[in-house]
């Protein structure tokens, strides 16, 4: 099933652009709400999604995202709701949950690793597990061929690095500093060189997650990029629509808006040849 | 080609283990945070073990305890708690240390380290608001920044300690997550140091959290067991038979243990939060109710449902109120070193009241805990016990006269 996640990759880049990873806090607001937006993705084109599993102590997410499991979990999601929605649209595009280590560890990581096979999922990320606390669970998840996708951050130290990105599965989640992201016009040095540090390294695409709220901050991530992930701005979106139809349009317009960009490359002529060639 | 996984109890990996700083107790402990704070944690571990290696770190550490807390605190027999229980009691008073509580000794060990660290922004938690103020004032002292954060239902129950804070220059930060209480304001601090986490230095209140910290508090709270050991031998000249901490994450509880890990023939007992009974559901027993689990940074005993959701603590200390624990405890309590035990809230502030009245003493009501287990459980030897009496109980007036007024 990691093969669905490199050849989803391999698919953007062959139309000359980074791939899209919209995120989606599963069962927000509400278990039918979140499909409809769950299939939105997928028909608005979405490359692959992240799946979050609904937590009660996200430490990894901000104010937005934790507000939106609150409210998801008062509206009685589970793994295995959340899982329904991942089991809904896996045919038709690549889904990696995003779960917490306590919920993992609480369903045993043999079992978790089942309940997401037999959804579909091709993968897991994990916010909480790093490569020393790996463990069991990688070995689970390995064992029914789901990717568990390591993250790297700006301070994540180059030995580190290079063994998250020598040992990694799927594709390398890079958590951009949130403080960098916003009224900034151009994509600052310090992260282009940032992704470029993780792709020397890495045997798999990287994909960068860093609060982007615009198309244009997406396209321009997505010139150096393999992949842009899109987290709060969509959560955002949902909980500010009336109706699942205005939550579904809403979501659908601004992925395609951002597809468009990542096609037309980023604003400075740096990606004019789209993202360079992996060996995914 | 696995590489994730190394195995969490084999491969002990990261700075801390090649310097003798404990990561893991048995298969507790570890870092379970997000990536961005990995780097931090291993310069806090790596500057955590030069310090306590440095002469000039511990003198002044140690002027400060002295002249600043005021320690060595009392060791105090308890004459009338001891005839009331048929044995002798000895009350190792943390309840006279500066602010009122152990959580000084962190506070003060964690802010000079931090200052070593060249950081000048602190960020710390608190429920009661005894750690918060205890990282004011220690931040007060070293002229350092502190910001605390505190979640918007304990500022309504402990306001005198908000004034506090800000009286001692501390920001009080205010987290309206959850259920408002301990739990997410130790979320918000740990959110908070992933944003800042350059130029700022978290001081965790317990002994929990990723590695170091388990370690590190332990170290910084070993203060009080190794002063009670020696002062119980001087007035006794043997060791207690019992010694009895209260357990929330558990920082008195480890430093009054680990100076008598060693000594077999002493019986360690923690005294958990039973809220309204271990039944009801309604409790903050992590070790004696819990299931093995992650909050905060660590593999630990945790209060979780099925599904793995944190589930809110209950109990009528603040300071036990917390649905998590300190992992070297899971670790204790597992190879059977300690026994954990629960009260009740009602035996607590029973217990609250008698040792008022036994002693002249106004307990805070986390150690009257301690003192509830002490009071129903008699034991027939020759030999003495030992209990951390933790804090003072002065901030629980309120809570407690509005609960006494219920019955």
């Amino acid at each position: 099933m990691t093969d669905r996640i490199a050849a989803a990759f391999e698919a953007a880049r062959g139309e000359g652009r980074a791939a899209l990873m919209p995120y989606l806090m599963g069962g927000f607001p509400d278990h039918d709400t979140s499909l409809v937006v769950a299939q939105a993705y997928a028909d608005a084109g979405a490359d692959l999604v992240e799946l979050g599993v609904p937590f009660s102590d996200p430490l990894a997410d901000g104010p937005v995202i934790h507000a939106a499991a609150t409210r998801a979990l008062e509206r009685g999601a589970t793994l295995e709701s959340t899982l329904e929605l991942c089991e809904r649209i896996a045919a038709r595009v690549p889904v990696v949950p995003m779960a917490y280590a306590n919920m993992i560890l609480t369903h045993g990581p043999e079992r978790f690793a089942r309940l997401l096979a037999d959804a579909g999922a091709v993968g897991a990320i994990v916010p909480d597990l790093g490569p020393d606390e790996g463990g069991e669970i990688a070995e689970e998840l390995r064992a029914a061929g789901l990717a568990l996708v390591p993250l790297v951050a700006p301070t994540t130290r180059p030995a580190r690095r290079a063994r998250i990105g020598a040992e990694a599965e799927g594709f390398v989640y890079l958590v951009s500093d949130t403080r960098t992201t916003g009224e900034r016009e151009r994509m600052p040095a310090a992260l282009r060189e940032l992704i470029g540090s993780v792709q020397a390294v890495a045997r798999v695409p990287v994909a960068v997650g860093f609060g982007i709220g615009t198309p244009e901050q997406a396209a321009e991530v997505g010139t150096i990029a393999d992949g842009v992930i899109i987290g709060t701005r969509l959560v955002r979106a949902v909980a500010e629509s009336k109706t699942s139809a205005e939550a579904a349009a809403s979501v659908s317009s601004f992925i395609r808006e951002c597809r468009d960009r990542l096609t037309a490359g980023g604003g400075d002529g740096a990606g004019a040849d789209g993202p360079r060639g992996r060996g995914v | 080609m696995s590489g994730v996984a190394s195995g969490p109890a084999g491969a002990a990996g990261g700075a801390g283990a090649t310097l003798g700083v404990d990561e893991r107790f048995g298969p507790y402990g570890g870092r379970f945070v997000p990536e961005v704070l990995i780097a931090a944690l291993d310069e806090l571990t790596a500057a955590w073990a030069e310090a306590r290696e440095d002469a000039s770190y511990r003198d002044e550490l140690a002027r400060l305890l002295r002249d600043f807390v005021g320690r060595p605190t009392p060791l105090y027999l308890a004459e009338r708690l001891s005839l009331r229980l048929g044995r002798r009691v000895y009350l190792k008073r943390e309840d006279l240390a500066h602010t009122g509580a152990h959580k000084v000794n962190n506070a003060v060990g964690q802010a000079l380290l931090a200052r070593r660290m060249g950081k000048r922004r602190v960020i710390s938690e608190t429920g009661a608001g005894q750690h918060g103020v205890a990282a004011a004032t220690a931040c007060a002292l070293l002229g350092l920044e502190c910001v605390v954060f505190m979640g918007t239902e304990d500022m309504r129950r402990q306001a005198p300690n908000v004034d506090r804070m800000r009286l001692l220059g501390a920001e009080v930060a205010a987290v309206e997550a959850g259920a408002r209480t301990l739990k997410e304001a130790v979320s918000a601090a740990i959110r908070d140091w992933v944003t800042n986490v350059a130029t700022s230095h978290y001081i965790i209140g317990s002994a929990v959290g990723p590695a170091p910290y388990p370690a590190l508090v332990r170290d910084l709270q070993r203060v009080i067991g190794d002063e009670a050991r020696e002062q119980a031998l001087a007035a006794e000249d043997e060791l207690p038979s019992r010694v009895i901490a209260c357990v929330g994450g558990g920082s008195n509880a480890i430093g009054t243990f680990v100076p008598f890990l060693d000594d077999h023939g002493v019986e360690l007992i923690g005294v958990e939060a039973g809220g309204d009974g271990l039944e009801s559901g309604r409790h903050g027993a992590s070790l004696s109710a819990g299931r093995t689990g992650v909050l905060h940074g660590a593999l630990s005993s945790v209060l979780c449902d099925a599904d793995g959701q944190i589930l809110e603590a209950h109990s009528v200390s603040a300071g036990l109120d917390y649905p998590g624990v300190g992992p070297e405890h899971a670790h204790l309590r597992d190879i059977g070193r300690v026994r954990y035990e629960a009260v009740t809230d009602a035996e607590a502030l029973a217990a609250f009241r008698e040792l008022a009245l036994l002693e002249g003493i106004i307990p805070a009501l986390e150690p009257s805990h301690a003192i509830a287990w002490l009071l129903k459980s008699p034991r027939e030897d020759e030999g003495y016990d030992l209990l951390t009496l933790s804090g003072r109980g002065d901030k629980d007036l309120a809570e407690v006269g509005e609960r006494l007024g219920d019955d």
